[in-house]
């Protein structure tokens, strides 16, 4: 087995000097390991630069030679949108077993497996469908729209490979250590110090591929959905290094300490916390819309100037908003008051941004009736308007202390991250699937239907229960009776919330099912499989499809 | 740097760098000049080519 192609190619030179340290530094670790959970990290570390060295110097799969049939590299794409389906449904499938141990504690608790207890599974959770499924989405699309916009190939060679794969292995990394017990303890931010510098790596070379790219572009001006998936990248950079700042008690251990301590450290958390929202679920994701929404409608951006002055607020908006989460703490009062204003003041950015892409729709809103992937796009402009709504409401300080802790919150994250971050994204690969697979159109428009109606049920379940429930729960906690005692145990309280975690599973299983169908029709697509009725002649009325 | 020293120049100085900032985002925006850029631009995703670089 020869090694192929790698003579003078710097790019594979530096990906396998990257891959070597690891193994070396991972070795060292395994060697020194002062417990179990720790050992197996590191030797999941030492197998995936071990696999990775043999996928880069062609002893496994093609080695670095890159595919330059087309203009494009089109081939780490197509991996990104199989990564994002796949996660998703993991991310999705977690999420709904955790919503039935709240619904059914005594059923899906299992005493002699300690790694399926809720406090592992959450992060799990909320990792998988934030960070494995979007995270793969706002690269993988990164990827595909910034060489359309720039009409340059991706540049680094094999750097956006590493990008993706590398991605991968965070995510093995931080989600197995979840289940032996690892983590931070930081919300969105669990992954202990080794997995963050991983990452770190990874993203700094992310970086670097997208600036190289837009550095060669052909198209003198940068068009905006570049702007935010920049802003998303290098803003994640900042709030990622700033916040994992620990130190860890020795080279042997997964533990560290942060180097903030009481509400500093807290304020450091929230502060990269809600910028994790900002400029992961929102500046990444309205890149998506910014891009397809025209695409899939085939009408121009409704106001250009708008789009930039719409950039240019949020960035400035949302890196204060971060203190609204620290309401009635140790927190100095006006940093709160900070945070609540910026916060309100995010309605002008938020709502310009949603009016910017429904407006696109102008000319052509005909097409909502006929299209189900267009629909889908718009509807998570909806979503994205009634959850950034929402969102500065709860950040006023009386009325965060009615929705704090309750699970209000938790209908508030969901109403954003199921309507607006899901939806827009699995609109994004609808319209991806056919144009990269090179598919005249899906496999089956009805079965689009289908996950949309499906989705936006579920959607509605999960949200009209948590709201109901979270404003209950939250009214119970503060009611005293006549002599001044609570009305309520907390665990009537607790009991008050089974009908609604019911509800809310439910809704999360029909938001998984759409998903499933989303998966079978864009492997058919994939598959280039036309359904029985089109063979037989007819022909239904067709989507736009713009790459023909 | 004592605290109040980084507090006062955030709360001055900072201040006017990001407003003087943002400011200028907003004449860029809003210039008249690049109205014919930017009605280009808001075309950009339609005016893709196809993928082996031929002109629809």
């Amino acid at each position: 087995m020869a090694l192929r192609n790698i003579d003078g190619r710097a790019d594979v030179a530096g990906i396998l000097a990257i891959l070597i340290v690891t193994l070396f530094l991972a070795l060292f670790g395994a060697s020194r390991a002062a417990d179990a959970a720790f050992a197996i990290q590191m030797w999941t570390l030492i197998a995936a630069t071990l696999v990775g060295t043999a996928m880069v110097t062609g002893i496994l799969g093609r080695g670095p030679s890159v595919d330059q049939s087309s203009r494009y590299e089109n081939g780490v794409v197509k991996a990104g949108v199989v990564a994002s389906m796949f996660w998703g449904i993991a991310g999705l499938l977690v999420g709904v077993i955790i919503a039935l141990q709240l619904a059914f504690p005594t059923v899906f608790y299992f005493e002699e497996w300690g790694w399926t207890n809720f406090g592992r599974m959450r992060p799990l959770h909320t990792s998988a469908v934030i960070f494995a499924f979007g995270g793969n989405v706002l690269i993988a699309t990164s990827f595909y729209v910034v060489q359309r916009t720039c009409r340059a190939r991706l540049a680094g060679g094999l750097w956006p490979w590493f990008v993706f794969w590398g991605y991968q292995l965070f995510i093995l990394l931080a989600g197995t250590g979840y289940l032996l017990g690892v983590t931070e303890g930081r919300e969105y931010a669990e992954p202990p110090w080794y997995t963050d510098i991983w990452l770190t790596v990874v993203w700094v070379a992310y970086l670097l591929v997208f600036l190289a790219t837009i550095w060669k572009r052909q198209e003198k001006h940068i068009y905006v959905a570049n702007w935010f998936y920049l802003a998303f990248i290098v803003t994640i950079a900042m709030l990622h290094l700033v916040n994992n700042l620990t130190i860890p008690v020795n080279a042997g251990s997964w533990f560290s300490y942060s180097l903030f301590s009481g509400v500093q450290d807290a304020l450091t958390q929230w502060w990269y916390g809600h910028n994790a929202v900002g400029f992961f679920l929102t500046a990444g994701f309205l890149a998506i819309m910014y891009y397809f929404i025209p695409k899939q409608a085939d009408r121009p951006v409704y106001s250009y100037r708008l789009s930039i002055i719409h950039f240019w607020a949020l960035i400035f908006l949302y890196i204060w908003a971060g203190p609204h989460h620290l309401h009635y703490t140790a927190l100095p009062q006006w940093a709160q008051t900070l945070g609540a204003t910026f916060s309100i003041m995010l309605w002008m950015p938020s709502w310009g941004g949603m009016i910017n892409g429904l407006m696109t729709l102008s000319g052509a809103w005909d097409k909502l009736r006929t299209d189900p992937v267009l629909r889908m796009l718009v509807v998570s402009v909806a979503f994205y308007g009634m959850s950034t709504f929402e969102g500065p409401v709860m950040s006023i300080r009386a009325v965060n202390s009615l929705s704090h802790y309750t699970d209000w919150t938790i209908g508030h994250v969901h109403s954003g991250a199921l309507g607006w971050v899901g939806f827009v994204s699995f609109g994004a690969l609808y319209c991806l699937v056919p144009w990269l697979w090179k598919r005249a159109r899906l496999y089956s428009n009805a079965l689009v239907e289908w996950h949309f109606w499906i989705a936006t049920i579920g959607i509605l379940l999960y949200i009209t229960s948590m709201w109901v429930a979270g404003i209950m729960q939250g009214l119970m906690w503060r009611a005293y009776n006549e002599l001044g005692f609570l009305e309520y145990s907390f665990v009537e309280t607790v009991e008050a919330m089974h009908p609604y975690y019911i509800i809310r599973a439910l809704g999360g299983l029909l938001y998984l099912g759409g998903a499933l169908l989303m998966a079978y029709n864009l492997w058919r697509t994939a598959r280039g499989d036309v359904p029985a009725r089109e063979r037989a002649g007819d022909t239904p009325v067709t989507a736009p499809v713009a790459a023909e | 740097m004592t605290y109040e020293d980084a507090s006062h120049i955030a709360q001055t100085w900072g201040l006017v760098l990001l407003a003087v900032l943002f400011a200028a985002a907003l004449v860029y925006a809003l210039w008249p000049a690049n109205r014919e850029k930017f009605k280009r631009a808001a075309h950009a995703p339609l005016a893709d080519e196809d993928e082996d670089g031929r002109q629809d």
